[in-house]
């Protein structure tokens, strides 16, 4: 039998779509991940091999049969191998993620896009005087050339070290020379990994390690903070800003236009594209009370951060919002976007179209969208939808009365800003907070949704604990989504859930207590503020000292295993929920939850359960923190406020 | 809830720039843009927007672009009720639009010809905020405080100042509340103000607020040496070496909360002592606390301090009045006065030897004769105070200089004056201090205290006699007089040629870290505080301290005063900057100046003399350049032949600017300076054998401008006329 909506998802507004999916017989991701039931423990453990056509090669995990592969690789190998090409497939889809803004600042520069401009001049000036460029007297578009220019050619870096590697701690970055896992081109080291793990390279698997630690590395201090910087120079510098997620944002009465995956380009576009008086009127001649737009995943994340615009949902309510009916257009790129949605465009008048030259889907019609056109194309995208909507039945509609209001778009420079004002910029009063036992700590909680874990339930749950006692939540994506949907992300949000300490500075500040930092290339924002609080001072002279921690409570993509091995590289504590396919060798997982920390003064921990996962990372944090002789916390932790979720499956 | 707060500030530095903008209007349409903005006795324009944005306002038209930056940038619209946007951000730039809306339109107010009511500041000049500024944050005076409001009743008024004053904490009473004034309510409780009495009020109205802030950044900008516009190290710099804080009386309306903000911004908290003011407690962009509240006012001054993290040094002394430097000018009229020693109608004479270390008992406070409780109101009666040293670092020749410090001790408790010196001394009580039980004995306490407190090194044992008697006064009297006589002689023979050690002072390098002051006999340090003497009691007592000897070595030029060693100091302790240094010549190679100096001397090439300035001069000089003009001029550890900063009994030394003629040279002295001085600078003259020549010395009655001084030295046949050119004479023979 199908599990309830309540196993499904913690969220209201999903659970209510999920039952008129069943009542409708649409099938969902749950229904296949039931179908699938059980699941493949070799592949879980990591231990099966497909590298060459000698095999398929798998080991026994209990010592009875096939002991090493037919070319003798041990299962430390073939796990080693496995989670190093998983890692270059995430970094590779942040740092393409990147390139692809670079490559748009440059065309931008180049006037070779429709459109777009430099949003962010004082960013742009501080990136090129970071890389060194003289900008004295020159045009800004010449200035964004040479800075694109640069970041370009660190994609295809063949010696040396990335660029922003020095953005990271003096001690951080002899760490990893001292191991010999910094970087050198973000290209070139996904390309290593493909290659070490070719059958007959590398078979060591702590080399293997430190093969991946560089690519992981590459993104996170490469690729992801690339993508970042761009985008902010692009599209503007977030500032805190009000807006709404969940899927009451859709309106049946409006032309609505979900755009879905990960890119901030084309979407831009259609936020600009859908405030020109033409495409309006357009709509309203439908009869149409104008164009609601919304998002879905990271997409979601970028115009939420730059525009305020809502929050459709995360990674699991895809389906769900097309299964509203309500949806008129569907516009993906990249990542994460499911081949099941195909299923829509058939039941409804939903028009379903990709974008990205890089992804196609079957039964979803494929309209390339380049820079040079972005504007034209992003009409024609909105011009589908207002045929949809015409077409669409009314009757049909179903959208779940559920919103809920956030506040979003905290980056590193907004931090200063929010915490000081125009002549005060500072981190003084987030590392006093810490430093005077307010706050105990800062956690990074991130990531996607995962069908093996309740809906948004992991995410909520730990970060409700986490803020119970006292530890201030960054969050980004799917992650930030969830909590956002949950309330977690309006201000009042602290006198309802967090412990004193962090009440007092919420009030002080008038932030909530889980603040959204964007979509997952941002986890770069959380490296960043790492370091802003280094440099702040009083609290240690490397990542690794200060009190925080990271986890990725309801991970599921090879982005996610990217994310924490970089995070974790960083010197960061960090726990998945869903172990590493990594349990069948012991050297591995060691090594991960272990050695690594001796290395470089991160590690990473695997603990499904949120409340659990929370407690680790708050012991690691009353840890880092008893290391640093702070304060006693000023107060003691909440008692927990009862929860109306479900446990996990 | 933070957000009332932050809400009313977003409120009330809405009004302020409102209220600016439109007096900013009225005042184009009736002065024209180019109508010109300026403080008096300030050379840093509109200190505050100088400071932090870097522009100098001069006129009505500098104004408009920072109206419309706080317009644009710092204006914010005030927190929602629900799913608030983050506020603290907004409520600083609320606190910055504050301070340049308040600021510009108290500059308006001046060029209306705004004067400050009577008893009221107004603008607090330069020259306050040199001569107070340094103790700030240098840490001798522990902080000031600004209070928004009168107290609820006179009593609480009283009794919190009286506790800000002896610990010695600067007060700016402002603003008002229907009405009412803080200093109204002092005035009428008899409680004196000014600066001698740390209470400073600046205005009746929040706006005067902005006095108190633009007065403590300037601070940043002389002593922090902050370029205008760095704005986030000078707003550090006031966070962490300003100890300044606010206090509220009453529940806060939004325009005290726009100035609270401001305060704020600048690293200063805010103590309130309504029931309804939530608190800000989370720290950062204050030291501490923001915003913390107190209706005990019991503990408001002592939770002010603890909020500041101000570190005061509260003097318990067994005496029954308070006791502390904010007394130090406080005056015992003769209606208030319970009895005097000395004066016209009787004889005070006050006396420190330094004795061997068995002679005394430490601690020890004879009175010989009676005490005071029979005498009758209003008498005078002779008094003789003998303090006894002892101490195996002691040195006769500290006894003239612990003796000194008499004048000082005795003028910390509140309701005692003390003026004057050695057998000239005059000590009065007030009724107030006899009536809560200060008698003759408590003399004894003071002394024997602080003697202990600040010269512990070198006095190992104090004991103190107090008479009254008679026969022991007289013979007290008698013994006195042959000492001064001794120590006269032994001072008045000491010159420069006579000793081989010179004395540093690098005091002042914590803020004018190039500046080296060289102390010789005949010449004291440039803030008139420090005599050789001075550095070398300081140097027994403190040996790494800030005054090191320095042997002279071989001489260079004795006329201009070069030696090689000192040269070596110099150039050493100036982080190599000042390579040649002369003790006793104003255009070649002078001594550099910290910022203290009491005067300075500049050049006046058309009368072919100097003149000299002191700091309280305000008005213009015959050079074109006021005092505070002059001073940006010659502070800093620069070398500028020409300028000069000094004591003011500089003058009277024989090594004054000697090199290029001395004491003749002096052609212009304020009118203040020469009247103070005239009975010394006389008897210099005559010994030059030029009796009349103080006369012939212009002031500003006389002349400001050069054209006229020059027509009255010709007049009176000034002696500087026909001296060799000062442009003209010749560097050493290294030169």
């Amino acid at each position: 039998m199908a599990s309830s909506s309540e196993q499904r998802s913690s969220d209201p507004a999903s659970q209510e779509m999920i039952e008129h999916a069943a009542a409708c017989g649409f099938e969902l991701a749950w229904d296949r991940y039931e179908a699938m039931l059980p699941q493949c423990d070799f592949g879980k453990l990591g231990i099966c091999c497909r590298n060459c056509s000698m095999g398929p090669c798998r080991i026994d995990p209990f010592g009875e049969g096939a002991q090493r592969g037919i070319c003798g690789a041990t299962a430390d190998t073939i796990v080693a191998r496995n989670l190093a090409r998983a890692t270059a497939a995430g970094a590779a889809a942040h740092s393409d993620h990147g390139r692809d803004i670079t490559h748009a600042l440059l065309l931008t520069a180049r006037g070779k896009t429709e459109g777009y401009k430099i949003n962010n001049e004082k960013k742009l000036r501080k990136l090129a005087s970071e890389f060194g460029i003289e900008t004295a007297d020159k045009d800004l578009k010449v200035i964004a050339t040479e800075v694109a220019e640069l970041a370009l050619a660190d994609f295809g870096r063949q010696e040396g070290e990335l660029r922003l590697v020095s953005r990271a701690p003096e001690p951080l970055q002899k760490k990893w020379r001292q191991l010999g896992v910094t970087p050198t081109g973000i290209d070139a080291d996904i390309v290593r990994v493909m290659h070490a793990t070719h059958i007959g390279v590398d078979t060591d698997p702590l080399h293997l390690m430190k093969t991946l630690i560089r690519t992981a590395l590459s993104d996170g201090w490469g690729g992801s903070m690339y993508a970042t910087d761009f985008s902010d120079v692009l599209f503007g510098g977030p500032e805190p800003i009000r807006s709404h997620a969940n899927l009451g944002v859709l309106r049946p009465e409006a032309v609505n236009v979900v755009v879905h995956g990960h890119e901030p380009t084309l979407s831009e576009a259609i936020v600009a594209a859908a405030q020109m008086p033409d495409i309006r009127k357009e709509a309203q001649d439908a009869g149409a009370d104008g164009i609601q737009l919304s998002g879905m995943c990271c997409t979601a994340t970028e115009i939420l951060m730059r525009h305020g615009i809502p929050v459709a949902g995360n990674f699991l309510q895809q389906e769900l919002a097309l299964a509203t009916g309500a949806v008129d257009a569907m516009v993906v790129d990249v990542q994460c976007i499911m081949p099941a949605i195909a299923d829509y465009g058939k039941r409804f008048s939903t028009r379903l179209i990709s974008t990205s030259k890089k992804a196609a889907f079957p039964g979803i019609k494929h309209m390339v969208f380049d820079e040079e056109h972005a504007l034209t194309s992003a009409k024609e995208l909105l011009r589908e939808a207002i045929e949809a909507f015409k077409e669409r039945d009314p009757k049909e509609a179903v959208v779940p009365d559920v919103v809920e209001e956030l506040i979003a778009g905290y980056t590193v420079e907004s931090i200063f800003t929010t915490l000081g004002g125009t002549y005060r910029p500072l981190f003084r009063p987030l590392n006093h907070g810490i430093m005077d036992g307010r706050i105990r700590g800062v956690a990074g909680v991130v990531g996607c949704n995962n069908v093996k874990i309740t809906h948004d339930w992991g995410h909520v749950e730990m970060v409700k604990e986490l803020i119970r006692n006292d530890v201030l939540v960054l969050q980004t994506g799917c992650a930030a989504t969830a909590c956002a949907k949950a309330g977690l992300m309006r201000p009042e949000a602290a006198e309802q859930y967090a412990g004193k300490g962090l009440q007092e500075i919420c009030d002080a500040v008038g932030i909530s207590p889980v603040l959204h930092v964007g979509s997952c290339v941002d986890n770069s924002r959380i490296l960043l503020a790492c370091v802003e609080m280094v440099k702040e001072g009083g609290l240690g002279d490397d990542i690794s000292e200060l009190p925080v921690a990271g986890a990725a409570p309801e991970w599921m993509s090879e982005k996610a295993i990217s994310i924490a091995t970089y995070v974790a590289a960083s010197g960061i504590f960090t726990v998945c929920a869903e172990p590493f396919p990594v349990m069948g060798s012991k050297i591995v997982r060691e090594y991960l939850t272990g050695g690594m920390e001796d290395d470089l003064g991160g590690m990473l921990a695997f603990e499904r359960d949120p409340i659990a996962a929370a407690h680790l990372m708050i012991d690691h944090i009353n840890k880092k923190r008893a290391a640093l002789h702070l304060s006693e916390m000023m107060y003691e932790a909440r008692e927990p406020v009862e929860s109306e979720a479900v446990p996990a499956k | 809830m933070s957000r009332k707060v932050f809400q009313a500030i977003i409120r009330g530095s809405h009004e302020f720039v409102e209220q600016a903008e439109k007096v900013w209007q009225e005042a184009v349409d009736k002065h024209g843009e180019g109508a010109e903005l300026k403080f008096p006795g300030t050379a840093f324009a509109l200190p505050m927007i100088l400071a932090l944005t870097g522009r100098k306002v001069q006129t009505l038209a500098d104004c408009e672009p920072v109206l419309k930056h706080c317009r644009e940038d710092l204006l914010h619209a005030a927190p929602a009720n629900q799913s608030w946007l983050p506020y603290l951000g907004h409520g600083l730039d609320g606190g910055a639009a504050t301070l340049f809306a308040q600021e510009i339109v108290c500059a308006i107010d001046y060029l209306n010809g705004y004067k400050p009511q009577e008893g009221y500041h107004g603008f607090l000049t330069d020259t306050s905020m040199r001569e107070l500024g340094i103790q700030l944050v240098d840490g001798r005076m522990p902080g000031f405080a600004a209070i928004l409001g009168p107290a609820p009743t006179e009593e609480i008024a009283v009794d919190v100042v009286r506790e800000l004053q002896k610990r010695s904490i600067l007060i700016f009473p402002f603003a008002n509340r229907d009405g009412k004034t803080l200093k109204e309510q002092l005035d009428n409780q008899k409680v004196q103000m000014g600066w001698d009495t740390y209470i400073v009020p600046t205005g009746p109205r929040t706006l005067d607020g902005i006095y108190v802030l633009n007065w403590a950044v300037r601070s940043a900008l002389t002593f922090g040496g902050l370029k205008p516009g760095d704005f986030q190290k000078i707003l550090q710099y006031s966070r962490d070496r300003v100890f300044a804080f606010g206090i509220t009386f009453g529940s806060i309306p939004d325009d005290w909360y726009a100035t609270g903000a401001a305060s704020i911004l600048m690293g200063y908290p805010v103590v309130s002592d309504s029931e309804d003011t939530p608190e800000v407690r989370p720290t950062g962009v204050t030291t501490y606390e923001a915003l913390v509240r107190e209706t005990d006012y019991e503990q408001l001054v002592p939770t002010c301090i603890e909020v500041r993290g101000v570190k005061v040094k509260v003097e318990e002394i067994d005496i029954p009045v308070a006791f502390a430097a904010a007394f130090e000018g406080e005056r015992v009229r003769r209606g208030d006065m319970q009895v005097e020693f000395g004066g016209k109608n009787a004889h005070c004479v006050e006396f420190l030897r330094m004795v061997d270390m068995e002679e005394i008992t430490d601690g020890e406070i004879e009175l010989v004769g009676s005490d005071i409780d029979d005498v009758e109101v209003g008498a005078a009666i002779d008094l003789g105070i003998e303090v006894m040293v002892a101490g195996r670092e002691m040195q006769e020749d500290f006894e003239a200089i612990l003796e000194r410090q008499i004048h000082r001790y005795l003028n910390h408790p509140t309701g005692v004056m003390h003026i004057g010196q050695r057998h000239l001394a005059w000590l009065r009580f007030s009724k107030t201090a006899f009536e809560k039980g200060f008698r003759i004995k408590h003399i004894g306490n003071i002394l024997y205290a602080k003697i202990h407190d600040e010269y512990g090194k070198i006095a190992d044992k104090v004991a103190v006699r107090l008479i009254t008697e008679k026969d022991e006064f007289a013979s007290l009297l008698q013994r006195a007089r042959e000492a001064y006589r001794a120590r006269d002689a032994r001072l008045a023979g000491l010159t420069d040629e006579e000793v081989d050690l010179f004395y540093s002072c690098t005091l002042c390098q914590t803020f004018a870290p190039n500046h080296v002051c060289v102390v010789s006999p005949e010449r004291p340090g440039l803030c008139g505080a420090y005599s050789w003497l001075d550095c070398k009691a300081a140097f027994q007592i403190s040996p790494e301290g800030c005054n090191q000897p320095i042997s002279k070595g071989r001489t260079i030029d004795a006329a201009m005063g070069e030696w090689e060693n000192v040269n070596k100091f110099v150039y050493e302790n100036s982080n190599r900057t000042v390579e040649r240094y002369c003790q006793y010549s104003l255009m070649n190679h002078p001594m550099t100046s910290c910022g203290c100096f009491e005067c300075i001397i500049c050049i006046v090439p058309e009368a072919n003399g100097v003149l000299v300035v002191n700091r309280e001069y305000m008005g213009m000089t015959p050079i074109g350049m006021e005092f505070s003009t002059l001073a940006g001029q010659v502070g800093g550890g620069v070398q500028t032949p020409g300028f000069l900063g000094i004591g003011r009994r500089y003058m009277l030394s024989k090594k004054f600017i000697s090199y290029e003629g001395g004491f003749h040279r002096i052609v212009w002295l304020p009118r203040e300076l020469k009247d103070e001085l005239r009975e010394d600078l006389v008897a210099r003259a005559e010994e030059l054998g030029t009796p009349d020549f103080v006369d012939k010395i212009a002031d500003e009655t006389i002349a400001t401008d050069g054209a006229s001084l020059v027509e009255f030295l010709t007049k009176v046949d000034h002696p500087a006329l026909k001296m060799e050119s000062l442009l003209g004479v010749p560097g050493s023979r290294r030169d």
